[in-house]
């Protein structure tokens, strides 16, 4: 269909952005990869006064790595994560979840910031980085503000971002020598979004369990961090009954969506599986 | 006579010919259609399944931007429509339906009200602007429910909410459950399903100064379309062109009459403007006809050697709100007339009820009624094989109509006759291509280490081209069978074959060249194909039904040979010498045993187009018209083989290999043939797994309303699928086809269940609905497992 009429800027810098949304912060929207905005708009479920293109703006932009830690601009996209060599040499899990999105045409327009900000339950980004334990930039009025990626998210398209703020950047602590991280996926066969999606990083010391952190997304109202599990195992050993055990406990301690492909009790034995599957990889 | 220097295209894989153009983006569809002064129309629709209309304020609508006009149901009524079905099975109960709502609405997504305007966003804009007053009433979306005491009652004159009621009976069933060993009875459900194309429909009406009508639009069925616009919006049908460019696929669902189609020509004609409309995809999910949408309980009554005694079969086709074009057809004639599939089973009684429901229209998807037809005869008999534990293969092999036996009437049928076939052929060679019984020793060896694999089977047959047309007459199918084909020759000696058949992608351009082109041993590149229009066309049914090769393809080949023969009267008189003694291949005439210099089929032409010397009584020019009508209905045939894995503990299913092996008679092209076995299989394995259009049983609210809800399958859900081909050629005409386009949408949603099922069987699961989603899966095994713990 054809969208309700909206008035469209194509924003320079950041701070004409953060100017704009302090003006109109309920009647305005960002647009970046579109993949989520714009079926909204054409299905006029969603009809902003004022569209800000924020697609050229170059401090959004781009990988840094640096000794201690990670930073992925806002507007880097699906295809970047999965394409960059650099990236990859850090921390493969970018390049493997990202192969998971979706198909090639959404991977080269949507991205990951576009993905957090709008906190589907279903997406991939938000089990990722609470694995890797991120911090979420925020630019906004008062300046900047970071948000653990775990505390990032607070019910099914509700984070901690306010009207008039900006997701701006992900920042990853360089992760210890011998952290694993894989994610794993369960498919939703029409929208490709997960049914069920965990992350899990992984540091063994001496066949035990030194470092550990799970995120789960899919399964509940918004992704979240599996601690319970985490905490179980951190100091034991990935023995076929701890992993049993912590998926278990991941499993029984979330309160699962039920929709119409899906039922809670579904979600939750594919949490377990997963979790359980994914465990079992790092564990060899 | 072996003539090695004939032109044989027939049996060729040649790539098709119109790829070139599609593939490098030139294709031309109706939303390319661009015309000077075009207005967009918008169609606002029902937000619910069931209600009232108290009031339509259009107002605050017709004042908007750029907009020309503005009509709700009520301005229509008397001017155009009702909208009536083309086929009628005797003693329907036909609901009345208006082209544009009035004072009810029976489904989500029929229309209401609609907005002419100068740009599509300005009508979109004002559509927002109408208010309608509903009185909500209860809605029922379910066949069972409906014909219950508590269904809702939708129109007056179909009481119960049955249009239709069809009876099909042969031998005796009770005589045969009383000499059966055992019988058994199991309740199958055929998941609705929305016929995904890549376009979606479109339409532009374009008034012309010359006062005709011209109307572009995405058909299968170009002529028919002429006939049912002009009947319904009163234009006379010679002054009305239809046009259908390139079409990104029809599956049946372009071959309906449906509000927009109406609507269009007559705003056009009111506004003295082109109107165009074109149907978004969400638009798509709740406004064009779905699929299937069947409930069948079945009976089979057998002995314990799995000899097939009898079958005994109830179906309930829910067709939404109104009937739509071909709906009373659907679930009865095509569906339970061919519920004995390939098997000999002589005593078969069978009822089917056209029910009426809250939801969508439901008409013809690829292979309409015959993928009921082919799941009640194989879920049957694979019941049976599980029931006895017997090898599946076996008992289909016991119950097998032979070779010798056709042409084959099933259940003494009068209406169905399979008029060729080798199923126990199709056997071996799909058997030794799958290794079965290596694959079967592999499944039990896997399953003791937790890997559930399972091998399915599904045999099919069904018959192709509707025909002939005295006898579609019988059951109120208001069209005729036959197809028409014109092949004019240039001065030159190329060819322009003028075809009733519509190619939605089938290759038509290909292969129907290719049928001509043996006869009139030319080069293939002289010849084009021209469809899809109906001032150039003569006239034509289109393509539906797996018709156009057999129907389509006959009458080129027919008039093909006319030319033939004609050109043949004009080279004797120009050799001077008898006709008889002439002999035609690769484009020359000669005399065989003599020294008379060969004239060309070029040479022939430039002489029939001059007219100098044409010998007495014949005409010049060299251009054929024929209208062909079949004395009968070739029956392809198949058997298909899956192997898959399911993860007893996510659900999902893993298809590891898939061969098909298909008769189709005569093969034209083997390429476009494995092309067409492969889309079908695809969308059959879709609805065995993916596809599912799902209610809200309460409100009648569609809940697969888009592609992020309704899982139309990806490169990732269609397995290599390996296609194989046995010929057994039709009897009933010239070129020995049959008919391929249905094929795998047939067989592919019986051999995947089987498939799963096999798979399934160390759980005890006997049964499984489609779509056999990981989340149901799933929930039987955990079922399976907590039932054997208690």
């Amino acid at each position: 269909m054809i969208p309700a009429a909206f008035d469209y800027v194509r924003a320079s810098s950041l701070a004409q952005v953060i100017d704009l949304l302090h003006d109109d912060p309920d009647g305005t929207k960002l647009v970046a990869g579109g993949h989520t905005l714009l079926p909204a708009l054409k299905l006029r479920l969603a009809s902003p006064a004022l569209l800000i293109d924020i697609g050229s703006l170059t401090e959004l932009k781009g990988i840094e790595i640096s000794e201690t830690s990670i930073k992925i601009g806002a507007l880097t996209t699906h295809t970047e994560l999965l394409a960059s060599e650099l990236l990859s040499k850090e921390l493969p899990v970018f390049s493997q979840a990202a192969s998971l999105i979706a198909d090639p045409q959404v991977r080269n327009r949507g991205t990951i910031g576009g993905s957090l900000a709008n906190a589907d339950p279903a997406a991939d980004w938000p089990a990722v980085v609470v694995a890797l334990q991120a911090e979420i930039e925020i630019a906004g009025t008062n300046g900047l503000r970071r948000v653990a990626a775990k505390d990032f998210f607070v019910d099914i398209f509700s984070t901690v971002l306010e009207p008039n703020e900006i997701l701006a950047s992900i920042h990853i602590p360089q992760p210890k020598a011998g952290m694993r991280f894989i994610y794993r996926k369960i498919r939703h066969p029409a929208s490709g979004f997960a049914v069920v999606g965990i992350a899990v990083g992984v540091r063994l010391q001496q066949g035990v369990v030194a470092d550990i952190s799970i995120g789960v997304t899919g399964a509940a109202s918004h992704a979240f961090a599996g601690q319970q599990a985490a905490d179980f195992l951190t100091g034991r050993t990935l023995s076929r009954q701890n992993i049993d055990q912590a998926a278990k406990l991941l499993s029984e301690t979330t309160e699962c969506l039920s929709d119409r492909y899906a039922s809670a009790e579904y979600r939750a034995n594919l949490i377990r599986i997963e979790t359980t599957r994914a465990l079992l990889a790092l564990s060899s | 006579m072996n003539d090695t220097t004939a032109i044989r295209h027939i049996g060729q894989p040649l790539r098709r010919r119109e790829d070139i153009k599609l593939l490098a983006g030139r294709g031309r569809y109706v939303d390319d259609v661009r015309l000077p002064g075009m207005l967009h129309m918008a169609v606002l629709r029902s937000p619910h399944a069931h209600a009232e209309i108290r009031s339509v304020d259009l107002s605050a609508a017709k004042v908007a931007p750029g907009v020309r006009l503005v009509l709700s149901g009520k301005a229509l009524d008397g001017k155009i429509g009702p909208i009536v079905p083309n086929w009628i099975i005797p003693g329907s109960k036909v609901p009345f339906r208006p082209v544009v709502a009035t004072d009810r609405v029976r489904f989500v997504g029929e229309c209401v009200a609609l907005v002419v305007a100068e740009t599509l966003a300005q009508a979109y804009d004002a559509i927002g602007l109408i208010n309608v007053d509903y009185a909500v009433l209860p809605a029922v979306t379910d066949e069972e429910i409906a014909i219950s005491d508590s269904g809702p009652q939708l129109h007056d004159n179909v009481p119960g909410n049955i249009t239709t009621i069809y009876k099909v009976r042969g031998g005796d069933y009770q005589k045969a459950a009383r000499e059966a060993d055992q019988v058994i009875g199991l309740r199958v459900v055929n998941n609705r399903l929305i016929p995904t194309c890549m376009e979606t429909r479109a339409i532009v009406a374009s008034p012309e100064p010359d006062g005709t009508l011209t109307v572009y639009i995405g058909s299968q069925v170009p002529h028919m379309h002429r006939r049912w616009i002009a009947e319904t919006v009163g234009i006379p049908e010679h002054q009305l062109r239809v046009v259908a460019p390139d079409i990104g696929g029809g599956f049946g669902a372009k071959m309906h009459l449906y509000p927009e189609d109406l609507l269009c020509p007559y705003l056009a004609r009111e506004l003295d403007a082109p109107v165009k409309w074109w149907e978004s995809r969400s638009e798509s999910h709740q406004s064009t006809s779905h699929g299937r949408a069947h409930t069948e309980n079945i009976e089979i009554a057998f002995k314990n050697d799995g000899t097939i005694l009898g079958l005994k079969v109830a179906t309930l086709g829910n067709v939404g709100a109104y009937l739509s074009n071909m709906a009373s057809g659907g679930p009865t004639v095509n569906t339970i007339n061919f519920g004995t599939g390939t098997y000999k089973i002589d005593n078969y009684e069978a009822i089917s009820r056209v029910v009426v429901t809250n939801t969508v229209p439901v008409d013809a998807y690829r292979g309409y009624g015959r993928p009921e037809g082919a799941y009640i005869a194989e879920r049957a008999i694979d019941a049976v094989a599980r029931h006895l534990k017997l090898d599946q293969v076996q008992v289909r092999r016991r119950n097998f109509v032979q070779p010798a036996e056709f042409p084959y009437r099933p259940y003494g049928s009068m209406g169905v006759m399979y008029d060729s076939g080798n199923y126990q052929g199709l056997l071996d060679k799909a058997l030794a291509a799958f290794d079965y019984d290596g694959r079967r020793s592999e499944c039990e060896a896997l399953r003791s280490s937790g890997i559930y694999r399972g091998v399915g089977v599904a045999a099919y047959t069904h018959m192709c081209g509707m025909a002939p047309s005295r006898r579609l007459a019988v059951s109120g199918f208001d069209r005729g069978g036959w197809e028409s084909a014109r092949v004019s020759i240039d001065s030159s000696g190329r060819a322009t074959i003028y075809s009733g058949s519509m190619s939605q992608g089938q290759g038509h351009i290909t292969s129907l060249s290719q049928i001509a082109a043996d006869v009139l041993q030319i080069p293939i590149e002289n010849i084009d194909i021209v469809q899809g229009d109906t001032r150039q066309v003569q006239a034509g049914h289109g393509t539906f039904n797996s018709r156009s090769m057999a129907v389509g393809g006959s009458s080129v080949h027919v008039s093909s040979q006319r030319i033939v023969a004609k050109a043949k009267k004009i080279a004797a008189g120009m050799l001077e010498v008898d006709e008889e003694d002439i002999s035609y291949s690769a484009g020359a005439f000669s005399v065989p045993g003599t020294d008379i210099a060969p004239v060309t089929f070029s040479t022939v032409a430039r002489m029939a187009y001059v007219g100098h010397k044409l010998p007495d009584g014949i005409a010049p020019g060299l251009d054929e018209t024929v209208f062909y009508d079949p004395t009968g209905m070739g029956s392809p045939s198949g058997i298909h083989l899956a192997y898959v894995e399911v993860d007893a503990e996510t659900g999902i299913v893993d298809i590891l290999d898939y061969v098909a092996v298909d008769d189709v008679g005569t093969l034209i092209n083997p390429l476009l043939a494995a092309g067409q076995i492969h889309g079908g299989v695809a969308q059959g394995i879709a609805q065995a797994l993916y596809e599912e259009v799902s209610y809200d049983p309460d409100n009648g609210q569609l809940l697969t309303g888009s592609l992020l809800d309704y899982a139309v399958p990806r490169a990732e859900h269609v397995p290599n699928i390996r296609s194989l081909f046995q010929e057994t050629p039709s009897p009933t005409n010239p070129i020995g086809v049959k008919g391929i386009g249905e094929s795998g949408s047939i067989a592919a949603p019986p051999c995947m269940v089987h498939a799963v099922l096999d798979a399934l069987s160390p759980f005890g699961i006997t049964h499984l609905d489609m779509p056999l989603t990981p989340p149901r899966i799933w929930a039987a095994v955990q079922k399976a497992r907590t039932g054997a713990s208690q």
